[in-house]
C-alpha cells in the first residue's frame, strides 16, 4: 500500500551565486513518520529546510504538497499550507509567559480585546496532547524556563494550529540527557498523531531511537532516503561521512 | 446500573488526569500566595513595589522635615497639578521603552509643541481646540519623523533623538525669539491645570472609578476561577480592590476641602487635568494590555526577532510607539503651559526629560525593553513630583536638587538592572 507523502521535493536544485549548494535533491516525508534529515555540517540540510519553509524559494524542481505541486515563495506560504519549522535558535520572547509566546503574532480575539481566557485554554489542551507535566503553569514567563521546556513551547507553537508538516532544526543540540529524551518522546507523539514530521539531528543515537525513515545529505546530494530498519548505525555514520554505506548510497 | 459516562466527559477526565498545571489549578490560600509573591520578588520581578515604598519613605520624610506645609491642602492640590506633566510625558515614554527604544527629544517636542499652540493662540486667533489640535499633530509628526529614522534607516534611537533635542530646541527659540514667553490666556486651557471640578462630580467619579476597577477585578478572577485557569487568589483580589479604592477616595477627600487661604472664599475639588491623566491612564492601560496591538509591543521589546518571525511588522510597531511617545509630549506640553500660563523658549528643556526617564524608571518600566506599564508613570510621576516639590519647600539650593534627583535616577536605573540579572539567573 502506497501512502501519498505529505511533502514531496523532486529534483530541487539551489544554488548561491556561483555554489551549488542542493543539486537534483529529492526528499519525501509521510504523515504518521519522523524522517531523520542527516548530514556532516554544510551538506546543505539548512538550505532544504528553508527551500522546504519558502525562507529561500529553490532554482528547480518539484514542489508537491499532499500530492498537489505547489509554489512556496514565502514563509507565508509555508504556514498556509500547513508547514511549520522550529528553528534553531528558538525565538521566543522571554518577556512573555508561554500561553502569550504560543499565540504570538495569531491572538485569539473578541472583538478588540484579547480573549486570554480562550488562549489559556487552547494552550493547554496542546500542551497536555504532548503530555508535557513539567510546565506547572501556563502563564509562567519564558524567562523562567529550562531549555528543554523553552523547547518544548516552541515545538507546541508549531503545533498549536493544525499543522500537517513540522520540520525540527536540530531540537536536542542544547539539551542533556533527560531533556533530550523528553523532546524525542514529544517529537515521537507529534508524528502518532498523524503529522509528517521531520528532524534535522547530529545524534546517530536519536535519530535511531525515534525516526521511521532516515535522508542523508551528502555535499548537497541526497545520497540515501531508506526505512531506518534496513539500515545499521555504520552505514549511516558512513552515508554522512563518505556519500556512501554498503549496497545503500551514492551511485558512482 | 453500569457508570455510563458520556464520552466527552470521559475525555475532559482523562485530559484532567493528564494536564499538569499543578500552579495553575491548586486552591491558593493567603500563605501560598504570599509565597508565591516572595519567590516572584526574589526573582526580580519586582512590579509596583519599590515605587510605592518609595513613595510611602517620600511622605514620611518631607511630612516629619516640614509638617505644617508639606501635607498641607494647598501644598497637596500643588503637588497634584506638579506631577501632570512629567507623567504624562513618562506615559509616552514608557511606550517608547517597552520597545527597547529611548525618546531623548520628548521634553524639548513637549515644548515645540506648546509653543504652536501659544502661537496660534496669540498670533493666529486661533480657538482653543484648533491651537490643542495643532498641538498635538507637531507632536505626532515629531514622532513619525524620528520613528522613521530609527525602524527603516535604523540609526539608533540614542543619536536621532539626541539630534532632535539640539534640533526642535532651535525651532522652538526660533518660532518664540530669543529670551521670550508667549503668554497664554485662553480660558479653556488655563482651566486644565489651574481649575477645578465640581466638588460632587470629584465624589462621583471616585466613586465610580473604584466601583468599576473592583468589579472588572472581581468578574475577572470569577471567570478564571469558574473555567479552572490561572487566577491570582480572592484575597489579593480584594486587597487589592481595597488599596486603589482607598487611594482614590482618600485623594479625593483631601483635595474636595476647602484649600482656600481666604475664608471669604472656598476653593476646592480635583484640579481636571487630574482627570485628563486619569483618562490617559486608563486608555493606555487598556492598549498595552488588552489589544493584540500592545501585546505586539511587548513582544518586539524582549525579542525583535521573535516577534518579526511570528509575522509582526516591526517596522511599524516601532514608528508607532515614537508616535505615541512624541504625541503623549505634546500633551504633556500643553498642561505645562496651562499651568505656568505661559510657554518659554526653554520649555520642556532642562531636565524635563530626565524626569520624565527617572519617572517611568523609578514606577517599574525597564530601560532593557519589554517591560512596563502606564501606571508606572503615574506611581513614577508622584515620586519625582514630591522630590521636587519637597526639596522646594525646604529651600535646598539648586546644585543639591540636581544631585538628589540624579542620585534618585541612578539608583532606580541600579535597581532596573539588579532585577534584570536576578530574571536572567532565575531561568536555568
Ligand atoms: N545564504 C547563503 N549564501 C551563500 N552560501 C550559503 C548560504 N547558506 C548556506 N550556504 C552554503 O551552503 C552550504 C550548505 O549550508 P547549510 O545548508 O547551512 O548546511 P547544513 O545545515 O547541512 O550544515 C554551505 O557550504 C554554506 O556555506
Ligand atoms: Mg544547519
Amino acid at each position: 500500500m502506497s501512502v501519498t507523502p505529505a511533502l514531496d521535493l523532486r529534483g530541487i536544485g539551489k544554488s548561491f551565486g556561483p555554489v551549488k549548494v542542493l543539486d537534483d535533491v529529492s526528499f519525501s516525508a509521510y504523515p504518521g513518520e519522523i524522517t531523520a534529515l542527516v548530514g556532516d555540517n554544510g551538506a546543505g540540510k539548512s538550505t532544504l529546510v528553508n527551500c522546504i519553509g519558502g525562507v529561500h524559494p529553490p532554482d528547480s524542481g518539484e514542489y508537491r504538497f499532499e500530492g498537489r505541486r505547489v509554489r512556496v515563495h514565502s514563509p507565508r506560504d509555508a504556514s498556509l499550507l500547513g508547514i511549520e519549522i522550529v528553528h534553531q535558535d528558538l525565538a521566543l520572547c522571554e518577556n512573555l509567559d508561554i500561553v502569550q509566546n504560543l499565540f504570538l503574532g495569531r491572538e485569539q480575539r473578541n472583538g478588540l480585546t484579547l480573549d486570554e481566557d480562550m488562549m489559556e485554554e487552547i494552550a493547554r489542551t496542546t500542551l497536555s496532547g504532548l503530555a508535557v507535566r513539567t510546565l506547572g503553569s501556563a502563564r509562567r514567563p519564558i524567562s523562567t524556563l529550562s531549555g528543554g521546556q523553552r523547547q518544548i513551547v516552541a515545538i507546541a507553537r508549531a503545533v498549536l494550529l493544525d499543522n500537517k508538516v513540522v520540520i525540527l532544526d536540530e531540537p536536542t543540540a542544547a539539551l542533556g540527557i533527560a531533556q533530550s529524551q523528553q523532546i524525542l518522546e514529544v517529537v515521537r507523539r507529534l508524528a502518532d498523531k498523524g503529522l509528517a514530521v521531520v528532524l534535522i539531528s547530529h545524534n546517530i543515537n536519536d535519530v535511531f531511537a525515534v525516526s521511521d525513515r532516515i535522508a542523508a545529505l551528502y555535499l548537497g546530494r541526497m545520497v540515501a532516503q531508506v526505512r531506518t530498519a534496513d539500515v545499521t548505525h555504520r552505514q549511516v555514520v558512513e552515508l554522512i561521512t563518505r556519500g556512501t554505506g554498503g549496497e545503500v548510497g551514492l551511485r558512482r | 446500573m453500569p457508570t455510563d459516562i458520556p464520552r466527552q466527559k470521559k475525555d475532559a477526565v482523562m485530559k484532567l488526569a493528564d494536564t499538569d498545571f499543578a500552579t495553575d489549578r491548586r486552591e491558593h490560600d493567603v500563605r501560598s500566595a504570599a509565597l508565591d509573591y516572595w519567590n516572584k520578588l526574589k526573582a526580580g520581578e519586582l512590579g509596583a513595589l519599590p515605587a510605592i515604598l518609595g513613595l510611602a519613605a517620600l511622605v514620611v520624610l518631607f511630612t516629619s522635615l516640614k509638617p505644617d506645609t508639606f501635607l498641607s491642602k494647598a501644598n497637596v492640590a500643588n503637588l497634584s497639578t506638579q506631577a501632570l506633566p512629567i507623567t504624562i510625558l513618562a506615559m509616552g515614554l514608557v511606550f517608547v521603552l517597552l520597545v527597547g527604544e529611548i525618546d531623548l527629544s520628548a521634553g524639548v517636542a513637549s515644548g515645540l509643541s506648546a509653543s504652536v499652540m501659544a502661537k496660534l493662540l496669540v498670533d493666529g486667533g486661533q480657538p482653543w481646540y484648533v491651537t490643542i489640535i495643532s498641538a498635538v499633530a507637531t507632536g505626532i509628526i515629531i514622532g513619525t519623523v524620528i520613528g522613521w529614522l530609527v525602524s527603516v534607516l535604523r540609526i539608533p534611537s540614542f543619536v536621532v533623538t539626541l539630534a532632535f533635542f539640539l534640533g526642535l530646541q532651535g525651532i522652538t527659540l526660533r518660532l518664540i525669539g530669543e529670551g521670550g514667553t508667549v503668554p497664554v490666556r485662553d480660558d479653556v486651557i488655563v482651566a486644565i491645570a489651574t481649575k477645578n471640578m465640581p466638588i460632587w462630580l470629584g465624589w462621583a467619579l471616585a466613586v465610580a472609578c473604584s466601583l468599576g476597577y473592583t468589579a472588572t477585578l472581581l468578574l475577572r478572577w470569577r471567570r478564571q476561577h469558574v473555567r479552572g485557569l490561572h487566577s491570582k487568589p480572592l484575597e489579593f483580589v480584594l486587597a487589592q480592590s481595597a488599596v486603589v479604592a482607598a487611594a482614590l477616595l482618600i485623594s479625593t477627600y483631601v483635595l474636595s476641602l476647602d484649600r482656600a487661604p481666604s475664608p471669604l472664599i472656598t476653593l476646592g475639588g480635583i484640579p481636571w487635568g487630574v482627570l485628563l491623566v486619569g483618562i490617559l491612564l486608563i486608555v493606555c492601560t487598556f492598549v498595552l494590555g488588552r489589544t493584540s496591538y500592545g501585546r505586539h509591543i511587548y513582544a518586539v521589546g524582549g525579542n525583535a526577532e521573535a516577534a518579526r518571525r511570528a509575522g509582526i511588522n516591526v517596522a511599524r510597531i516601532r514608528i508607532s510607539v515614537f508616535m505615541i511617545g512624541s504625541g503623549l509630549a505634546a500633551v504633556s506640553g500643553i498642561v505645562a503651559a496651562s499651568r505656568l500660563n505661559s510657554v518659554a523658549t526653554d520649555a520642556g528643556g532642562g531636565n524635563t526629560l530626565l524626569y520624565a526617564v527617572g519617572a517611568a524608571v523609578i514606577g517599574g518600566t525597564s530601560l532593557f525593553g519589554g517591560r512596563g506599564k502606564a501606571r508606572d508613570a503615574v506611581l513614577g510621576g508622584l515620586v519625582i513630583a514630591i522630590i521636587e516639590n519637597g526639596l522646594g519647600l525646604l529651600g535646598t539650593k539648586a546644585y543639591l536638587s540636581f544631585l538628589i534627583t540624579g542620585v534618585v535616577l541612578l539608583l532606580a536605573a541600579t535597581m532596573d538592572a539588579l532585577a534584570r540579572r536576578r530574571r536572567t539567573a532565575a531561568g536555568r
